[in-house]
């Protein structure tokens, strides 16, 4: 329960704080449309679909400001850096900021159902009343007449002349309000049926290409609003009191108590709440194109088996922490493509780099281009964006590290151990760090042997400077098949992995959970071991009880503390 | 954007028009809107749409995610043999199903939304794309008769036991080539 709250306690109080000024803009909205006297006659006609589709369009005002926050990657770092002092777990919450994006689509999907279904209505009730089908009341109202200076009219549909059936689907595309309604809710189903995530994860293009409409979806959203078309009572010289004339329609202007009642529209109002983020997610474009602009040079460029590319880059001012990721754009290949990569070099190196896999069209196209480069020559032009992401400086701050990564999760780990390695070489205080155990685990090795590599030189290292425990690693292939356990028990006698090449072995299946704790915790009693993941949800949980089960409570004992991590 | 299979694309926003139409036909004839046949209509139609494409047709390359529940549609669907797997049917299937649509406000948002969705269901039809049921994997039951072979009759062939002793004094001449290969 602690661990829970530790790892969600801030990001629920977040999402509580948003759900409720939800709420509560929702609630404050329909009284002002549901209660005062200034709508009265306009509630006569409309009833209360008129404050049902006023209160969700306040919600969508305050949703449609927030959802290009999330997405200003820019900003965030700018954010992230500036929270140094304020606690990991508030920078953690920055991490989550495509979760948020998502549930704020959703709100704003839904406010829009509710208010275009409230907005049928009142279109159909004002056609009505205008064809004089209510009492004698409303087609007063709506025949108030349209004069100069002031449109002093209720009834926003003027015309008769038009077929009835056809009235509403005339007044929605002959209005400013209705016309940019229809466009923008048509941008947004288009966005959210592109953006689901089996078209996501297949077809990335179409789900970016599809989501630039959201600039077709701001510009009419701050139109939207134009046009006056929900309108309240105005004083009038005499006033005219509705309580008193409500039943004496007939004698409006006639009599001195009840003079024709006047009516005006407010003007649009939503830019108020949009206009902020707009600003900032235009200077957010603006900033990866100057990124994008400045100079790249290659150090390093390394065909690696299974086609795998490694990039060596530079680029001025450029400051990365572990674990975290760039965006990559190749005009060559693409001109509005980018694409994130983990970095897998360490902050102590001069230079940042990416272990590419073949994994689609734009990954193929660089590989391909890179292979036919002639030696030792630059590369194409690369844009890069970044670094992004939450270090995982916490990493350092524990005595004992479990490290646990899983498939494609154990590329952070590369810069991770890496950066271990170099602090240990220089007595970094920064690094408590006095043992770790690293947990690979994977399908096959393929597209992965880099990695090996990576293990070989540390064991090599180590080893030379007589810290061969330093670094306990363990391989887990849950791929195998009879003939890989045929191939590894014929070369069993060998001093080397004959997978990995490494002097570990290779252990088949998933590792028995239970066994390493226990063998973690007798190699180190009393003493607080953090564990770290880098895989799938399933494996966070199991690691995550462990940890529970094989703390002790007494202080002289282990401890182990699970790191939900997100790299 | 080569890879792409535009009838994926094209079954979430038809799937997505389906209910919208739905919606749009519920809010017409509960409200009594004018017109209210034509919403009527709707309902039956978004329906309609929303069964039709409920299932998720299998990828032609890569997994396939099937949607919650999707395997009774899927033999539903898969039963109308080449009108539900063609998609050039498709295509003017809902270019057909969504003008009555137009002529309604509550519906009209679901009848460009199908006509899109007409659109993009066409365009994978000239790429050549079907729509292919996603089943269960049969299991392949393997006859244990097949499997089991009936053991040698016959000893391998060796040469004779002089030759076959162990000759420490002349180990080249005791070396001698298997008449029949041996390994995989």
């Amino acid at each position: 329960m602690g661990n829970w709250i530790i790892n969600n306690g801030l990001t629920s109080f977040i999402l509580v704080v948003w759900m409720g000024i939800n709420i509560f803009l929702f609630a404050w909205y329909y009284q002002i449309y549901d209660l005062p006297d200034e709508y009265f006659y306009t509630r006569h006609i409309l009833g209360s679909a008129l404050a049902w589709a006023r209160a969700p369009a306040a919600v969508l005002n305050f949703n449609c400001m927030l959802i290009l926050l999330p997405v200003c990657r820019n900003l965030l770092s700018l954010l992230r850096g500036s929270f140094v002092c304020c606690g990991r777990t508030m920078r953690k919450q920055l991490d989550k900021n495509l979760s948020f994006h998502k549930l704020v689509a959703y709100m704003i999907a839904l406010m829009t159902a509710v208010h275009m279904i409230a907005h049928l209505l009142n279109v159909e009730w004002y056609n009505n009343s205008r064809r004089g089908d209510y009492d004698g009341l409303s087609t007063a109202l709506s025949n108030l007449e349209d004069s100069a200076p002031n449109f002093t009219y209720l009834n926003p549909i003027r015309t008769t002349d038009i077929d009835a059936q056809q009235t509403p689907t005339y007044f929605v595309f002959t209005s400013i309000a209705g016309l940019t309604g229809v466009i923008i809710t048509l941008a947004l189903i288009l966005i959210i049926t592109s953006s689901m995530e089996v078209i996501r994860r297949s077809y990335f293009e179409v789900f970016w290409y599809t989501h630039h409409l959201f600039v077709i979806f701001f510009i009419g959203l701050v139109i939207h609003g134009a046009g006056f078309i929900v309108r309240k009572q105005e004083t009038t010289k005499p006033p005219h009191n509705f309580a008193l004339c409500k039943d004496r329609y007939e004698e409006w202007g006639q009599i001195p108590e009840c003079p024709v009642p006047q009516f005006s529209g407010g003007p649009a109002k939503t830019w108020w709440w949009v206009i902020g983020p707009m600003i900032l997610y235009i200077c957010e474009r603006v900033l990866r194109f100057i990124r994008y602009m400045q100079a790249v040079t290659y150090r390093k460029i390394v065909m690696h088996p299974s086609k795998v590319l490694e990039l060596q880059l530079m680029k001025n001012g450029f400051k990365m922490e572990v674990g975290q990721y760039v965006f990559l754009n190749c005009p060559a290949i693409s001109q509005l493509e980018w694409h994130p990569f983990t970095m897998t070099s360490a902050p102590e190196e001069d230079f940042f780099g990416v272990h590419i896999r073949s994994a689609g069209d734009w990954t193929d196209k660089l590989i391909d281009i890179m292979q036919q480069l002639p030696e030792g020559s630059q590369g194409p032009k690369m844009g890069v964006d970044g670094p992004f992401g939450t270090a995982s400086e916490d990493v350092f701050d524990y005595e004992v590290s479990m490290l646990v990564g899983a498939g494609i999760g154990v590329t952070p780990f590369a810069s991770i151990l890496k950066s271990i390695w170099y602090k240990f070489k220089i007595s970094n205080p920064k690094l408590r760090t006095r043992k770790i155990y690293f947990y690979w685990i994977c399908r096959e090795t393929h597209a992965f042997e880099w990695f090996a590599d990576l293990l070989q030189v540390l064991e090599r290292e180590m080893e030379e400077r007589g810290m061969a425990d330093f670094l306990t690693y363990k391989l887990y292939l849950t791929g195998w098949d009879q003939g890989h356990a045929t191939h590894v028990w014929l070369h069993s006698d060998e001093a080397t992995d004959v997978v990995t090449g490494l002097k570990q072995k290779t252990h088949y299946g998933r590792p028995a959970w239970d066994k390493e704790f226990e063998q973690v915790r007798n190699e180190n009693p009393a003493s607080v071991v953090g564990t770290f993941l880098c895989g799938p949800a399933v494996l966070a949980k199991v690691l995550s009880k462990k940890c529970a089960k094989y703390s002790d409570v007494d202080p002289r004992k282990t401890k182990f503390y699970f790191n939900k991590e997100n790299f | 954007m080569g890879k792409i299979e535009w009838a994926m694309w094209a079954n979430e926003q038809a799937l997505a028009s389906g209910l919208i139409l739905l919606t749009g036909g519920i809010v017409g004839v509960a409200a009594q809107f004018r017109g209210w046949q034509f919403a009527a209509y709707a309902i039956a139609a978004g329906a309609f749409v929303c069964l039709l494409e409920y299932p998720r047709s299998k990828r032609a390359k890569g997994t396939s995610v099937e949607r919650t529940g999707q395997y009774c549609f899927t033999v539903c669907v898969k039963s109308f043999g080449p009108l539900t797997r063609n998609y050039y049917v498709r295509a003017f299937l809902h270019a057909a199903i969504c003008v009555p649509g137009g002529f309604m406000l509550a519906t009209v948002l679901g009848c460009v939304c199908l006509g899109i969705a007409s659109l993009i269901y066409l365009a994978a039809a000239i790429r050549g794309e079907h729509w292919e049921p996603i089943l269960p994997k049969k299991e392949v039951t393997r006859k244990p008769t097949d499997t089991i072979k009936n053991p040698p009759q016959n000893p391998p062939p060796r040469p004779p036991p002089e030759t076959r002793r162990k000759r420490v004094d002349d180990l080249e001449g005791a070396a001698y080539d298997n008449p029949i290969p041996v390994g995989e």
